[in-house]
């Protein structure tokens, strides 16, 4: 039980000594010597509880996915039947439940049909994205599959992250942490963000930009009570807008879509001086803005940016260059906005901000020095409480402690694991089972020492016989933790994080490594009486 | 050296004496924390609530006008019945705000109201800082609670599996026992104090449990261990001496544990203040349920030797006729 060999002790050594360099950098970090830049740096992370940031939790609406999906499936299924040689005619077209249906005119064409509707089914590799049904010889119905509709929201999520990232990256920020969370949820953290304000405001705007010819034949009356016109639809106008409190009729398809944008800059109206909007579209996207304007010359029509209409202005001239202006009341701080909006391009879907989490800068830096100090002054008063108790084996077991604080940090570090506030908890509770490790061992050798057991004989007995409350303990702690790893949120898994590491380090120094000393020290001075 | 002992050798204390009336009060003050939460309600915060909360402080002054600010908040469309704490220093306050109803999923509600809340601060003290700003909407507040309370049950009950198989059902529940009572007086607590209930309170009654749990294995595991040793020795007397034996390793842990939290308790941030009280609390409870709750209830489950016969290995048996114990 005292043996040990000397691989043994390399081993242990080597363990301490690699775990306690990688805790060196986050240490050297908190003060003003610089670490040099060429050795690898891991440094615990700090939240943002502790370092100061804001914490965003934005969540995705899915069924706006489906919604989405019907509309452009409806788009699809409508232009392989027009320009199906000969024709495809149909009628009675419904997106009603999730589905799309539709009836052929003549029933004789429904194998043509479903042949020109296969491709538009299948989603990438073998998964079919949607089910085809014939009702009635003549009534075709289209079912998404669960498969597809999961493949859309995964898809359009990875998408919506990426444009996130796009956005914050916009702002400038330092360091910012974007991660999807679950099925529906994005995670952005940033430290040390002054004003989270600006960044929520970017995050909440989709920016989906439509340009949508003015249906002229709406009556007026009708578009106020909410009532369109066979193949229009209504959107509002936006605040801010002369017309704010209105809505206006727009056809609902034939329009051009925001997606071809190349470029986006705010820029000044030269002829009154107002904040505009610069677009620049791609080859593809030029084109059809040309074609749309030259066909409609002398008519209006809307740009609408997230389903308000920003403006209606009248086409002049047919605009052949790829460029156009966006005008609807802006202030240059809000034309910028939507600049960045449209060149990172639109959110797939909605996002909405469901958790948000800020703390200031100064009083992250405050907690931390107000936590180092207690922790400092608590180290303090345990390491002389340990001594007076029980002198040499006090001192063996202070020294494991300072090892065990030192490797938890590494640990943290070299696994990129983030320390908060509850972690901290976490680190209490861990010295406070390193301690108690070494007080069961300690008190236990003592009451060996009564039995009259000598010296060696207690020593090992109270190893041996601790040991097994000690385990125990730890083990059931353990499985605590990566329960409330698995079920916990935020702070509670901060803290399982701390809790589990420590359990295994608290461990290691306070049973092995003093055994290790202790023993050291029976073999070289062959004590025949212990002050413990 | 001479070393420090804070409990002398040997002692006899008749702690299972008192048993009954320290069950039946353990008892009481459990149903009181239960009636404390049902009807005081636990003061949740925004983590379990769902709405706002705004920490500020204001830089220039001895104290945070707290009624004024009442009173300046209440009139803010939207704000409803806010609650206003303070928040560590005497200048430094916490406000929070719940949400309507009606306005739950309106995503600029929420802005809103914090954009007209830190306005109204700043108006009437303009050197105000403010320190955080927490928005937590309704759907995630649900899943915050039902979370918490999942990851409360599942390890609590992983916790009484693993003793149950290493000592004896009868400590698997006397465990889970202890354990249901250290987080009940805890949660007691927290209703009559109307102290802010958070998740971070959730990883506080965690440690309570795991610190209690600490104890509570500690005593089991001498408990097992005299079992084997004395098969004839009473139950209750058996327990007794356990608990001596085991005494002056309760004293001094808890006391270390005790001495690195006062600081923290002290001197610590104010983010800590409600986590470090709540695991303070748990230190003299989970001692105190380690000895009086967990022990005791072996005796009515009917413990005995016979339990840990098999266990009982060849060189335990020589060593102890060596002892001359049988």
């Amino acid at each position: 039980m005292l043996e040990f060999p000397r691989w043994k002790k390399l081993w242990l050594w080597g363990i301490t000594l690699a775990v306690a360099l990688a805790a060196l950098p986050s240490l050297v970090s908190s003060t003003s010597i610089r670490w040099p830049e060429a050795l690898p740096s891991p440094t615990v992370n700090l939240g943002l509880d502790l370092a100061g940031g804001s914490h965003i939790l934005l969540e995705a609406e899915a069924s706006q996915v489906e919604a989405q999906r019907l509309e452009n499936m409806e788009e699809a299924m409508r232009n392989v039947m027009r320009q199906a040689e000969p024709r495809i005619r149909i009628g009675d077209v419904s997106t009603a439940n999730g589905r799309l249906s539709f009836m052929l005119e003549n029933s004789s064409d429904i194998d043509r049909a479903r042949e020109l509707l296969t491709p538009l089914m299948n989603g990438e590799g073998l998964t079919r994205e949607w089910d085809l049904t014939v009702v009635d010889t003549s009534r075709m119905v289209l079912t998404p599959t669960s498969d597809g509709l999961d493949n859309a929201v995964t898809q359009a999520m990875d998408s919506a992250t990426e444009v996130v990232r796009k956005r914050i990256d916009e702002l400038g920020t330092r360091e910012p942490t974007i991660i999807r969370q679950g099925d529906t949820r994005i995670v952005v953290q940033v430290p040390g963000l002054q004003d989270p304000d600006q960044l929520k405001e970017l995050l909440g705007q989709t920016a989906k930009l439509e340009f949508k010819l003015v249906d002229q034949s709406a009556l007026p009356a009708d578009v106020e009570q909410g009532i369109a016109p066979p193949g229009s639809q209504i959107f509002p106008y936006a605040a801010g807008t002369p017309f704010e409190g209105t809505s206006l009729a727009v056809r609902r398809l034939g329009g051009i879509k925001g997606d071809n944008l190349i470029n986006a800059q705010q820029t000044v109206d030269p002829q009154n001086n107002e904040p505009v909007v610069s677009i620049t579209f791609d080859q593809q996207g030029g084109q059809r803005f040309a074609q749309l304007t030259t066909q409609n010359v002398n008519k209006p029509f809307a740009i609408i940016l997230d389903g308000e209409v920003l403006s209606a202005p009248n086409i002049n001239e047919p605009i052949l260059g790829g460029s156009a202006q966006i005008s609807g009341s802006f202030t240059a701080d809000s034309a910028n906005q939507l600049a960045i909006s449209l060149r990172s391009g639109a959110l797939p879907v909605d996002l909405a901000i469901v958790e948000e989490r800020t703390v200031g800068p100064d009083l992250g830096a405050d907690s931390i020095r107000k936590g180092m100090l207690a922790m400092g002054l608590g180290a303090i008063a345990v390491i002389a409480l340990m001594i007076v108790t029980y002198g040499r084996f006090g001192i063996y077991s202070t020294v494991a402690l300072t090892i065990n604080v030192l490797m938890l940090l590494g640990i943290m570090a070299v696994m990129n694991t983030t320390l908060t506030l509850p972690g901290i908890a976490g680190f209490v509770l861990t010295i406070g089972a390193a301690v108690d490790a070494n007080v069961l061992i300690n008190e236990r050798i003592r009451e060996e020492r009564k039995r009259g057991r000598r010296v060696i004989a207690a020593v090992e007995n109270g190893y041996k016989e601790a040991s097994r409350a000690i385990y125990d303990a730890n083990i059931t702690n353990f499985i605590a933790g990566v329960l409330l790893f698995a079920f916990g949120s935020g702070p509670v898994r901060g803290f399982a994080v701390v809790l589990i590491i420590g359990l295994f380090t608290s461990v290691f120094t306070a049973v092995i490594m003093t055994r290790m000393w202790v023993a050291g020290w029976l073999r070289s001075s062959r004590p025949t009486e212990l002050n413990v | 050296m001479k070393l420090l002992k804070l409990v002398p050798d040997d002692t006899n204390i008749k702690f299972l004496k008192f048993r009954a009336p320290f069950y039946i009060i353990s008892l009481l003050l459990m149903a009181a924390s239960w009636g404390l939460v049902m009807t005081k309600g636990l003061n949740y915060g925004v983590d379990f609530a769902g709405g706002q909360e705004i920490r500020a402080t204001f830089v220039g002054e001895e104290t945070a006008p707290i009624p004024d600010l009442r009173q300046t908040l209440t009139a803010i469309q939207g704000v409803g019945d806010p609650v206003v704490q303070r928040f560590g220093a005497p200048n430094e306050v916490s406000i929070r705000v719940k949400l309507p109803p009606e306005a739950e999923g309106d995503k600029e509600f929420a802005d809103r109201l914090t954009r007209d809340i830190t306005d109204a601060l700043k108006e009437g003290h303009p050197d105000v800082r403010i320190d955080g700003v927490d928005s937590v909407s309704g759907k995630v507040s649900g899943e915050f609670r039902e979370k918490a309370i999942y990851a409360l049950l599942a390890a609590m009950l992983a916790i009484a599996i693993y003793i149950w198989i290493r000592f004896e059902w009868q400590f698997g529940v006397g465990a889970l026992f202890a354990l249901v009572h250290d987080v009940s007086l805890t949660l007691g607590m927290f209703a009559l104090f109307q102290m802010e209930f958070s998740l971070q309170i959730i990883a506080a009654i965690l440690a309570i449990i795991g610190y209690s749990l600490n104890d509570t294995i500690v005593v089991y595991d001498r408990i097992r261990e005299n079992l084997k040793k004395f098969r004839k020795m009473p139950l209750p007397e058996l327990l007794d001496l356990s608990v001596n034996e085991t005494l002056a390793r309760t004293v001094m842990t808890s006391l270390t544990l005790f001495v690195a939290l006062l600081p923290l308790l002290l001197f610590g941030p104010a983010s800590l203040f409600g986590l470090v009280a709540a695991i303070t609390l748990g230190l003299f409870v989970g001692t105190y349920s380690s000895v009086y709750m967990a022990a005791p209830i072996l005796i009515w489950l009917g413990v005995n030797s016979d339990s840990f016969v098999p266990q009982e290995t060849a060189a335990e048996k020589q060593e102890k006729v060596a002892r001359g114990e049988t």
